[in-house]
């Protein structure tokens, strides 16, 4: 690695782990964090990022649905969920989600990410619908759906195992999951903001089933709320002791926490320090993951565009209709078109490689 | 190529000037982390204590009515337009009172070229204010003084020193945008040509008013021109001395008449951190919270800013081109200490309010 002027010369030990190919542990994480060398945490990520990707920066044509925001965890942070009869609760229907991908068929779109709330009225036949419905409209498309939280509720509502949800969902169309509703896995947290929701042995245990069941995943952590140092650094060294195990974590989504609309509406934005801070130290620590995208509709185009030289390597889709983190009060757009998406990274100084949910690169079309 | 951009990052490192040559290859060739690292080194070298200042005001417009027609700025009215105004005593009033009572220092007063007005006008403004309110005055860009010193037959200096009887403490860097007379011609060609600019500031600092230098990019502009605008801030500068800070900031083309694609993030801090490395007899760079919104203006403390600027009670010229961060004081200051640096309210000369 080249010499690199460190502020915060506590950095120079992590780097000399880096350079002799040692793993860093919890003390480095905590290091990490806690520096104040943001310049010097960058140069670090940036070392490892391009080793692994060069000047190449991936985005991905793709479309969000969110099927139901009805949910029965009520989880704290979150201000897309709502109660049955309550005002802006909402279910698709099949028709729905049909309509919603006519409107753009038009569009060379990738991948479909689809999750929603846990609503006790849609019985297990309605997401094996959702997904083959998808699959009839748009066969080329990855179908990624469903969190771990999801899958648990399918298990819990159907009584079949983990594995067999998987199987069943798999054989619909189902070929990735995101990696939502880790939020942080830790008794403390969860006990605070999301006790009806499953705990870190559970959500390990369905990825991990999920994984040797051949579906790939991302990860992901919430962060900017009531978590410490600490426990981000658990949060990630947990993660790669299970990608040690499956590998089957394509990328880590580090997500900034928007407090509007929430039960914890007192607490502030995250600031770009904290959100470049969080991308560089998941590239520095998750040396078994292969991609950290910086999520621009949690932080901002601008700080995402920033964010490929602090490690990261995808600026994730173009979206258009983000809804969950707009209802806790985003203020970036709802969309970005493949053109502005291009200009950023390119502006940025990298190559743009639009990608498909495998990181395959898609040829250039007209 | 690498080899060649290290020379010049030692040179930087040494104290060393770098020419238009050498930072036109930084600005094309140089790592972003790079450019911030010397960035950051020399704004320390200039600043060695820890602290990113900030200042309490609010921009009074005194009109939006102006006949340069600029086609970068969705905030002018023509004088036949029923939305033209030209502010009251009243409402005037009111915004000081406002700005004093939240701790502000100062106004920015600034406006159109109103062919309506006359010299006294401005007089009459300035000494209202001075006779009534405890409050700095940053007023009158270049082009409104060289508007005012025409329409009252007075020579730039004697049009100053009318002014500065009259209560203005300062002036604003306001309506540089590029100061390349290619640029000016296709932009504002009604508008006042570089020299006339600097010469405005050239005269204000023999007549020991300070002032600011901004620059704004982002538009039709090329890099070379971006380097020559720098070049004639820095020979004005070792001329005089008189500018406090130099202030980037990109065009915001929304509602204007320039159909341009935005400046991206990195693009504004790879310019920001090489007038950091440029202008080495300027001490202070701003950062532009008002164009980067308050996450981008956070990071450029790293890329050689060491001040947030004003906390902007009210801003409306950015705002009218669809862009309308909100940057309260409090924010500010948690801002700048998660940045692992200590907070300071200044005044309009970058001396520390006591006890903040």
């Amino acid at each position: 690695m080249p010499k690199i002027p460190f502020s915060d010369k506590d950095l120079l030990l992590i780097q000399k782990k880096i350079s002799n190919g040692q793993r860093l542990d919890f003390n480095d994480g905590c290091i990490l964090f806690c520096s104040p060398d943001l310049i010097g945490k960058a140069r670090l990520a940036d070392y490892i990022r391009k080793t692994r990707h060069g000047k190449t920066a991936y985005f991905i044509y793709n479309q969000h649905v969110n099927y139901t925001n009805i949910c029965k965890n009520y989880c704290a942070f979150c201000a897309f969920s709502r109660e049955k009869e309550e005002k802006g609760a909402f279910t698709l229907s099949i028709e729905d989600v049909k309509a919603q991908l006519l409107k753009r068929s038009g569009e060379p779109i990738q991948e479909i990410h689809m999750v929603g709330g846990l609503n006790p009225s849609l019985p297990f036949d309605y997401y094996i619908e959702l997904i083959e419905t998808i699959k009839k409209l748009r066969p080329g498309s990855t179908v990624k759906a469903f969190t771990a939280v999801e899958i648990d509720y399918f298990s819990e509502i159907t009584g079949m195992s983990v594995s067999e949800v998987i199987v069943q969902l798999k054989k619909a169309g189902l070929s990735m999951m995101p990696g939502g509703g880790a939020e942080v896995l830790n008794q403390r947290i969860r006990q605070q903001l999301f006790p009806r929701k499953i705990g870190k042995e559970r959500w390990l245990e369905i990825v991990k089933t999920a994984h040797e069941n051949g579906l790939t995943s991302n990860a992901t952590m919430l962060y900017g709320h009531i978590e410490t140092i600490e426990e981000r650094v658990e949060h990630l060294i947990t993660l790669r002791d299970l990608q040690d195990q499956t590998g089957g974590f394509s990328a880590f989504i580090p997500l900034a926490f928007h407090s509007e609309n929430t039960k914890l509406s007192h607490l502030p934005r995250t600031t770009a320090f904290d959100d470049l801070t969080n991308i560089a130290v998941a590239r520095v620590m998750l040396d078994n993951f292969q991609h950290i995208k910086a999520y621009w509709v949690m932080i901002g185009e601008s700080l995402a565009q920033l964010a490929l030289s602090f490690g990261a390597d995808d600026l994730d889709g173009t979206i258009i209709e983000e809804k969950i983190t707009h209802m806790a009060g985003a203020r970036t757009a709802k969309g970005l078109s493949r053109d502005e998406m291009i200009h950023l990274i390119r502006t940025a100084g990298f190559q743009p490689v639009e990608r498909d949910s495998f990181y395959n690169h898609i040829e250039n079309r007209s | 190529m690498m080899k060649s951009l290290d020379t010049l990052y030692s040179k930087i490192k040494n104290g060393e000037r770098i020419n238009s040559e050498e930072a036109l290859n930084l600005l094309i060739h140089g790592e972003l982390l790079d450019l911030a690292d010397a960035a950051n080194q020399m704004r320390q070298r200039l600043h060695p204590e820890p602290i990113v200042t900030y200042v309490v005001d609010r921009n009074i417009n005194y009109t939006n009515v102006c006949a340069s027609g600029c086609l970068f700025c969705a905030f002018y009215r023509d004088s036949e337009n029923p939305k033209g105004y030209v502010i009251s005593e009243e409402s005037l009033k009111q915004k000081i009172e406002e700005t004093l009572s939240l701790g502000g220092t100062q106004i920015l007063l600034q406006g159109g070229l109103h062919p309506g007005l006359d010299f006294d006008y401005y007089l009459g403004l300035l000494s209202y204010i001075k006779s009534n309110f405890p409050i700095h005055i940053h007023g009158f860009s270049p082009p409104e003084i060289l508007f005012m010193a025409e329409q009252s037959g007075l020579s730039v200096t004697d049009t100053l020193k009318r002014l500065i009887e009259a209560g203005l403490g300062s002036i604003p860097g306001g309506g540089a945008e590029i100061l390349v007379d290619e640029v000016r011609m296709q932009l504002s060609p009604k508008k006042y040509r570089s020299e006339p600019w600097l010469d405005v500031m050239r005269k204000a600092h023999q007549l020991d008013l300070r002032t600011t230098a901004t620059m704004m990019f982002g538009h039709i502009e090329t890099k070379e021109q971006i380097i020559q605008h720098l070049m004639k801030i820095r020979d004005l500068q070792d001329e005089t001395g008189g500018f406090t800070a130099f202030i980037p900031w990109t065009f915001q083309p929304d509602h204007t008449r320039l159909n341009v694609k935005k400046a991206t993030a990195v693009e504004y801090l790879r310019v920001l951190s090489l007038s950091r490395l440029f202008l080495d007899n300027i001490d202070n760079i701003q950062a532009s919270w008002v164009t980067q919104g308050d996450k981008i203006a956070q990071a450029s403390l790293c890329f050689g800013a060491n001040d947030l600027g004003s906390t902007m009670i009210e801003e409306n010229v950015v705002a009218a081109a669809g862009v309308s961060f909100r940057l309260p004081k409090e924010e500010m200051i948690r801002l700048i200490k998660d940045a692992g640096y200590q907070p300071r309210q200044r005044d309009c000369f970058y001396n520390l309010m006591e006890g903040k």
